[in-house]
């Protein structure tokens, strides 16, 4: 299959007082039509800046892209003028944000908000724009939808908007939606609920999803592709199989340790990863997450490893990553 | 919504009868009173029997209580009475220059609205551009500069204007004219007041616009409205504004109800026999009446704009609208 977009050596920078931060540090990876594509990492990692980063919506200054490409259907989204980007915004690829409290307008209708997309984008008329937002109201659960459209976003519990969101990033058909942690701020037993309606009709409108989580059991049920960020940079990719089974790096091996399991004995102790996040104002020589990990060698001080394969579509940045076999064994026990 | 009117026009009644309660005592603490300061006021022998007599026929010797029901009836029935100074009925001598203060008041309310929203708009969108320094500049200015200051130098400006175009200078007219009589008579009065006044109050205005507007645009969901993919114009006048408007209209509001008392300095530079000239003759004279019937005045007008700047909230922000 074709891939529908194509990220290269992507690199995000904010110019702060307190130096560079490199939030973005280089990253690469490809989504297919219709695939489910998963970046997962501790919070500020970089995933959130570089889902931003497709649209071009990190607040410039003190953001900036400074490097790398972002093809898209072939199109480098990097290089239109604003005109041609606010014409794949929300109609080409459209985004899920975080806070679905604070991410709809308070002072406008819900049927308002979905319109006016439509309105812009389809050239749909009034009537026929309500009447559709209607129909992406009822696609996404939403009751009572023609009501729903006159009322106003703090009518709605959280869940509810977020399907309000989710019915926003899809009315328009586009051919992406970036999900930038859909479900963080809501209950889990609403988590639930908003990513099977997500896969659901991403799945039936084939349309393709990238999801940005830290919160692996969210990959692992969702995702056909995962790319593991730290510091800025993806240090492994597979599909969700083999980052579960067979990780091959020290960080994801510590993020799945750090998940509390059913199926264990409850006297099994977690085990974190030791240590903060790296300042991205000042990165460390050679591998960011060296200072953390427990496979250490010398080599990792002053080389920074690049991502390389280790099987089929499965890819690590790491020095030790075939010694990490054994260690890995102990996971999937 | 109608029952959000209601509960506002009900919280009213508290207010007004917590101003008059307020005005009226205060107003009995200060000592001497007008009988004192028309007989003895410069300093000479007066006969305590005449001044008497003098409390007898104003009232002023009966208990205070007395006084403030007297007082609270005359105001309920909107009889406030005759000035204990000149004698004249006190809702002939405020209703004229209520009048003219209310002109100026909107007047300037409206010139500075229509500056401060787009200037405040614009300096927004720019931040930190050239753009954004000139707007930043002229709405400093217009807060560091006394209105009655800006008013001397408009009426020098007129002067010396109307002198090297036509030979002779042309000052506004000094008589207040109303602006059903004459429009072009009444206008060419009180523009200038308006414009002094309007820049200072636009000043603050743009401000807070400028700020409010600043604070809105980092909001998620601007954020969404880009995402959206909408037209730079629509994110601005659709979801930013309308947000934005909250803190700006009370500004507006606010600014426009001191405008009806406080005017007292430029109404002089303008020669304006306003409500603020009123205020202080009728304080400086011990005039009871007088005072405690525009500050009522003032406070009720205060108390309007109040409830005007409740609705607008509500009509802004549905949030309000329906709690």
């Amino acid at each position: 299959m074709p891939n529908l977009l194509e990220v290269r050596d992507l690199k995000t920078q904010f110019f702060t007082s307190s130096g560079t931060v490199r939030a973005v540090d280089g990253i690469s990876y490809d989504v297919e039509e219709g695939e489910t594509v998963a970046l997962v990492g501790e919070s500020g990692c970089g995933k959130s800046v570089s889902a931003l980063s497709i649209l071009r919506l990190i607040p410039n200054p003190p953001g900036r892209i400074v490097g790398g490409s972002v093809r898209f259907m072939g199109q480098n989204l990097l290089d239109l003028n604003d005109e041609g980007i606010r014409h794949v915004r929300g109609r080409q690829i459209s985004m899920v944000f975080q806070e679905p409290m604070t991410s709809l307008n308070p002072v406008l209708t819900i049927g308002l908000q979905l319109t006016e997309m439509m309105e812009l984008h389809l050239g749909l008329n009034n009537e026929e724009a309500t009447r559709k937002a209607a129909e992406y109201l009822d696609m996404v659960g939403i009751a009572d939808s023609k009501r729903r459209l006159k009322q106003y976003p703090h009518h709605l519990s959280g869940g509810m908007r977020q399907r309000v969101m989710i019915a926003m990033a899809l009315c328009c058909e586009p051919r992406l939606i970036i999900a930038d942690e859909p479900t963080t701020a809501l209950d889990v037993t609403i988590q639930a609920q908003i990513l099977e309606v997500m896969k659901d009709l991403s799945q039936r409108l084939g349309v393709a999803l990238i999801i940005i989580t830290h919160n692996l059991g969210v990959v692992a049920r969702y995702a056909d592709r995962v790319n593991v960020m730290y510091a800025g940079k993806i240090i492994e990719r597979g599909n969700a199989r083999d980052i579960y089974k067979n990780p091959r790096h020290p960080y994801t091996l510590g993020l799945l340790h750090s998940v509390p399991r059913m199926d264990l004995p409850r006297k099994e102790k977690l085990d974190p990863i030791d240590g903060q996040p790296p300042d991205l104002t000042k990165l460390p020589e050679g591998c960011a997450f060296r200072v953390r990990c427990r496979y250490e060698v010398e080599k990792c001080g002053v080389e920074v490893p690049h991502l390389e394969s280790i099987g089929t579509g499965h890819l690590s940045a790491c020095w030790q990553k075939n010694d990490l076999h054994n260690a890995a064994a102990g996971v999937s026990s | 919504m109608y029952k959000y009117i209601l509960k506002r026009i009900l919280l009213m009644i508290p207010t007004i009868v917590g101003a008059a309660v307020i005005v009226f005592f205060l107003l009995r603490a200060i000592p001497g009173d007008v009988c004192e300061l028309r007989m003895a006021g410069s300093g000479l022998y007066a006969d305590p029997e005449a001044i008497k007599i003098c409390q007898q026929n104003l009232g002023i010797d009966q208990p205070l209580y007395i006084q403030f029901f007297d007082f609270v009836w005359g105001f309920m029935t909107f009889d406030l009475g005759e000035s204990m100074w000149t004698g004249k009925s006190i809702t002939e001598e405020i209703g004229l220059r209520f009048e003219l203060s209310l002109q100026v008041a909107i007047m300037a309310t409206l010139t500075a609205t229509v500056i401060a929203i787009p200037l405040g708009t614009i300096s927004a969108i720019k931040q930190d551009t050239w753009v954004d320094y000139v707007v930043r500049i002229f709405s400093i200015a217009g807060i560091a500069m006394p209105s009655f200051w800006l008013g001397i130098l408009i009426i020098l400006g007129l002067l010396i204007a109307t002198q090297k175009v036509t030979g002779t200078p042309w000052m506004p007219p000094i008589e207040y004219t109303p602006i059903w009589v004459d429009p072009f008579a009444n206008l060419s009065q009180l523009v200038w007041p308006a414009m002094a006044t309007g820049y200072r109050y636009s000043a603050v205005a743009t401000r807070m616009t400028r700020s409010a507007l600043l604070e809105v645009l980092r909001e998620d969901y601007v954020r969404t409205a880009r995402a959206k993919g909408l037209f730079e114009k629509l994110i601005i006048n659709r979801h930013a504004l309308k947000n934005a408007m909250l803190p700006v209209t009370t500004v507006i509001g606010l600014e426009f109800a001191f405008l009806m008392g406080g005017l007292v300095v430029t109404e002089q530079v303008f020669n304006l026999n306003g409500l603020g000239k009123l205020f202080v003759e009728s304080v400086l004279n011990s005039d009871y009446t007088v005072t405690q019937s525009l500050v009522m005045l003032v406070a009720v007008v205060f108390i309007l704009t109040n409830f005007v700047i409740d609705i607008l909230y509500a009509w802004l922000d549905p949030r309000i609208r329906y709690a």
